[in-house]
């Protein structure tokens, strides 16, 4: 096998934090998507593990519950070489009153060059980064943005498909409490594929038209014309259970199955942010079967967050943000 | 900045260079030795190439080629202001063991080779590892020699060395940009 001749990329990577894909630019989107690849390799060696990012420190900063993310941020960045420290909210200094930008100074204080935040208030990441001098990764702040999550689906669709230019892709379930949702719109659509948003009316509010997407509440109608469908968990912890009246009703109209992957593209892929309901957002057999790529979306996770840690240290003297 | 253009060889000379090289190679391992060449990106990989071709020409085998990204490896990293692409790291054959020949445009302070080493056994235990340069261009900042050199060039720390070639560049050649107002003083 030979090595492939790769022309000479010349993108500028100018970031500092990265807060979301509503922010990047379709060539910034790319290049992150390029470096990736480049970091999959890395994942596919025995030894795992190169010293790009040596004496740099990750602060995991999770006010929510994460294991996933968590996990592949902390191993990312050790796979990087750099130490990791993880912060968990509830037993920190926080539950005595300390507030939350005193507490991210203090671990700005103890040498932090990355936090990694997730907080249920949208813009956590952001009022962070006005504040404090290291690189800010929003791992997922309420229901705005995921944006590691974003670019991994799309990892994986340009890995699955070749390409994501000129694709449909379904976004399927809880629109409106999904920082997936958001990310993979603003991801799909500049780089150039159609966006169809599919769920209960309670779930999937007509603004959404206005970002360029269509939106629509018959999966059987869309399912046929799609060539992606990622499907979005119930968020039960953000009250969605009360938008519709019960999880079997949902789970006949929304939920993916055999039968339903039968009647779409043969080449249909399957995505799904995990974590999944099992019998509620898709079946076991259509989770584990041919057009399911939701494990290689875990692996290529861990590609991409390398790929964001390694593109932001490039800055390291840049001053923080003054404006969002 | 004005610098003086010096064409060191043209195609031709270029086509020499790589006729030497090969049969230095061969000359040092025999037909019968399985080798494998590992460019550094990005010009190692072409130079790789037509070495393989050459070597293939005699031994009728073909040779695997890998190619080296080393950028991760590098030990300036944390210096540089904007990092840059990764173009990535392709060996599709199992370095355990194996007799490889690491495949650089230009040697110079010797950092880039030390770096693909560090690469190349974090992907496995090599039987040998030797190491080729189209130039040798001194001011080494490392204990680190070429076992094939294809040309030694005198230079100042300020000139630079253009080893162009195909399908990269448009043309085949090797050019030396002499930094203005210095004369070589040390190889």
């Amino acid at each position: 096998m030979a090595p492939s001749p790769k022309p000479p990329a010349n993108v500028r990577w100018t970031h500092k934090h990265l807060l979301g894909l509503e922010d990047l630019s379709r060539e910034e989107i790319t290049a992150i998507l390029d470096t990736a690849d480049s970091f999959y390799e890395v994942s596919k060696r025995d030894r795992k593990k190169v010293p790009a990012l040596t004496g740099r420190v990750v602060f995991n900063l999770f006010f929510e519950n994460s294991t996933r993310t968590r996990t592949s941020f902390d191993l990312a960045a050790k796979r990087l070489s750099a130490d990791t420290q993880d912060f968990t909210a509830s037993v920190s200094s926080l539950s005595k009153g300390e507030t939350f930008i005193d507490t991210a100074k203090n671990i700005e204080a103890m040498g932090a060059d990355f936090m990694v935040v997730r907080h249920p208030t949208p813009g956590a990441p952001h009022l962070l980064a006005r504040n404090v001098q290291s690189s800010i990764i929003n791992a997922g702040d309420g229901s705005h943005e995921h944006p590691t999550q974003g670019l991994l689906d799309l990892m994986t669709i340009r890995r699955k498909k070749g390409k994501i230019e000129g694709l449909t892709v379904a976004l399927v379930g809880d629109i409106s409490h999904s920082r997936v949702a958001r990310s993979n719109i603003w991801g799909l659509l500049k780089l150039g594929a159609k966006v169809i948003l599919c769920g209960p009316p309670t779930l999937v509010p007509k603004r959404f038209e206005a970002m360029g997407c269509e939106v629509a509440y018959h999966l059987d109608e869309v399912l046929p014309r799609v060539d992606v469908v990622n499907v979005l968990r119930i968020q039960f912890e953000r009250a969605a259970g009360g938008s519709f009246p019960s999880i079997a009703e949902y789970s006949h109209f929304y939920g993916m199955t055999q039968e339903r992957v039968n009647r779409a593209k043969p080449d249909l892929l399957l995505l799904a942010p995990g974590p999944i309901n099992r019998g509620v957002e898709l079946t076991p057999e259509v989770a584990d079967g041919p057009n399911s790529a939701i494990l290689d979306q875990v692996t290529n996770g861990l590609a991409v967050r390398m790929a964001v840690l390694y593109l932001l240290s490039g800055r390291k003297d840049a001053p923080a943000l003054t404006t969002e | 900045m004005n610098s003086h253009e010096e064409i060191l060889c043209d195609a031709d000379g270029l086509g020499l260079i790589l006729d030497r090289l090969a049969r230095d190679i061969l000359d040092a391992y025999g037909k019968d030795v399985p080798l494998r060449l590992v460019g550094i990106r990005s010009r190692g990989v072409p130079i790789a190439e037509r070495l393989a071709t050459r070597i293939q020409a005699v031994t009728g085998r073909p040779v695997p080629i890998g190619a080296i990204d080393v950028t991760l490896y590098r030990d300036d990293i944390n210096t540089s202001p904007r990092w840059p692409v990764l173009l990535g790291t392709e060996i599709g054959f199992p370095v355990e063991g194996e007799q490889i020949i690491l495949v650089d445009d230009v040697l110079y302070t010797g950092r880039t080779a030390r770096a693909a080493l560090n690469v190349l056994l974090d992907l496995g235990r090599p039987a040998r590892v030797r190491l080729l340069a189209a130039v040798d261009r001194g001011h080494r900042e490392l204990p680190i020699q070429a076992d094939f050199a294809g040309m030694h060039v005198r230079t100042t720390r300020d000139d630079r060395i253009l080893v162009q070639i195909t399908p990269a560049d448009p043309v085949d050649r090797i050019v030396l940009l002499r930094a203005p107002g210095h004369q070589p003083r040390s190889v």
